[in-house]
């Protein structure tokens, strides 16, 4: 996913490796466009990851999730 | 365009943390410290904050906040985070100081400072983080703990009749006339956390105003202590914590206060009324005459408490006060006003005095017999020790001493009155160090002894001392 491709429309990113899978972000996704990878992350989380699509850009995930860098949401 | 990302008040990389994956945090899955120093950080970016600010760490698992936050940081002592963070802040007036706690440092071991940094209004925020629980320690009962809540220490729950009832800082705090801004705010939900965003900022802002204390209690959460999964967690503080601890604005008096009103850059008395009040301290004890010390004294004068052991030592410091020396006097005593031990050391220095703490004298005055017993092996190879033998039986080591003996009570009894032997000790101390002359000895008590009809006996005791010492004991 890159900024070029998506500029124009807003999104939200998961850095897989920083995720510890606690899915607040799920929680408080009013789009329920945040899902769980079946795969585990060097840590042995299971991240959350963006499913690609309808993300408004509120940034609510951002502010639940505890993690200082697992989340970046683009709003354009 | 908007963009929500890491804030460039925390380090770019957690360098200060051991061990792999130096991006993440050390916290569990789903804590409630990584919400809290996200928007901490946050604010302190926008508000321009981040090279200005101290961020003092408690005890808990949040004491390491200087892994992340890019700034000043102080790890405090477990509670004494309100009291570093007063220092801090009344040495740094222009850094934006925050004390970030939890419920087991702040409500518990820290209380006290708690109330009184609140108490005064330092110009500090206060971030206070509530889970209910000692999180770090593995889930014990805090000051917090809800009645019914299981912890480690309360496996059947907390109950009132053992435990008392969960402690309510912001309304606690609110009761005092003091701070500017208290507010209880929790982090449950997306509504509750961006109220939690607002007033974080506010109690920042405020700082950054001179407005004053401001103390924000964040309801947060500890899934691992709680044994509740992150969003079981956040779900249990949003339903059933907020009824504990009602979410809510204690006190605010943010409009009502003027900028800068808090801050503590002013002198609190005027320098010029300080200066003629030390100035008619140190005229008392007359003009100063510099004396040349043969050496530096080191002394320890122990006896009975009543036999005026802390009194010599004050006539001795303000005799080197006048003397042009750096003198220091400390006190140590029972709780008995009298009949008790007491004990005093006093530095008089050519050079400026490190401590006032004497443990090896070269001076030694021993007005009783246990005190010859305790003090005598502390004083240095060589050194002076004067011994009331009237009082005293036992005799020190002449070998390694410089022994003094003197019958300081009989002579002040002969001199009038039994309560100048301190007077007559002090007569034989100066004589016997060679530290200073009678008359200026003389002169000096002259000025200091503030009942005028007992000068002619104090004057006598002296000389009665001096003389014995000098005629050869």
């Amino acid at each position: 996913m890159t900024e070029k491709t998506t500029v124009e429309v807003p999104f939200m990113e998961v850095n897989s490796e920083l995720c510890k899978g606690c899915q607040l972000c799920l929680a408080v996704c009013p789009k329920s466009v945040i899902a769980i990878s079946d795969k585990l992350n060097s840590a042995s989380y299971h991240p959350a990851y963006y499913t690609g699509s309808d993300c408004t850009g509120c940034g609510l995930c951002f502010y639940a999730c505890p993690e200082p860098a697992a989340i970046r949401v683009v709003k354009p | 365009m908007k963009v929500y990302e890491k804030s460039s008040a925390f380090f770019p990389v957690f360098e200060r943390k051991t061990g792999p994956a130096q991006e993440a945090s050390h916290y569990c899955p789903g804590c409630g410290h990584g919400n809290i120093h996200k928007m901490i950080t946050e604010a302190m970016e926008d508000l321009n904050l981040t090279e200005r600010s101290v961020f003092v760490s408690p005890v808990g698992c949040s004491v390491f906040g200087y892994y992340y936050f890019n700034c000043g940081n102080f790890q405090a002592a477990h509670g004494r985070a309100p009291a570093v963070a007063t220092a801090v802040k009344r040495t740094n007036p222009e850094a934006i100081v925050i004390s970030y706690q939890g419920d087991g440092d702040l409500a518990a071991i820290g209380t006290a400072e708690t109330i009184h940094a609140a108490n005064r209004g330092e110009n500090i925020c206060v971030f206070f983080v509530n889970n209910a629980i000692y999180g770090m320690t593995g889930g014990q009962m805090a000051p917090t703990t809800m009645i019914g809540q299981r912890s480690t220490t309360t496996p059947l729950g907390r109950i009132t009749e053992t435990h008392g009832n969960p402690i309510k800082m912001a309304e606690m705090l609110s009761t005092l006339p003091a701070p500017t801004y208290i507010e209880r705010v929790a982090i449950g939900n997306s509504k509750q956390i961006m109220k939690a965003r607002k007033a974080i900022r506010k109690a920042l802002k405020n700082q950054s105003e001179g407005k004053g204390y401001s103390f924000v209690e964040i309801l947060s959460v500890c899934p691992t202590g709680w044994k509740m999964d992150p969003v079981a967690a956040r779900d249990w503080l949003m339903e059933d914590m907020v009824k504990v601890f009602p979410l809510g604005v204690y006190k605010d008096e943010t409009d009502n206060v003027d900028n800068g009103a808090w801050d503590r850059t002013f002198a609190p008395y005027e320098p010029e009324k300080v200066n003629v009040y030390l100035d008619q301290l140190k005229s008392q004890v007359g003009d100063t005459q510099e004396v040349k010390l043969p050496y530096d004294l080191q002394c320890k004068f122990a006896g009975f408490g009543g036999q005026g052991i802390l009194t010599l030592g004050l006539f001795l410091s303000q005799i080197g006060m006048r003397g042009g020396q750096e003198v220091s006097w400390f006190p140590a005593y029972g709780p008995e006003m009298r009949g008790g031990t007491a004990n005093c050391s006093v530095n008089v220095s050519a050079t400026r005095i490190g401590t006032p703490l004497v443990d090896h004298p070269n001076v030694l005055v021993v007005m009783n017999q246990p005190s010859l017993e305790a003090f005598e092996h502390e004083v240095v190879d060589g050194g002076t020790i004067i011994v009331d033998t009237t009082v005293i039986e036992g005799r020190p080591d002449a070998d390694r001493l410089n022994v003094v003996l003197i019958p300081a009570s009989d002579i002040a009894d002969e001199v009038g009155t039994p309560k100048v032997a301190n007077v007559v000790i002090l007569g034989a101390l100066a004589a016997a160090t060679d530290a200073f002359s009678m008359e200026f000895c003389q002169d000096t008590l002259r000025r200091v002894i503030k009942k005028k009809s007992l000068v002619d006996m104090n004057m006598e005791a002296f000389r009665r001392g001096y003389e014995h010492v000098k005629n050869g004991g």
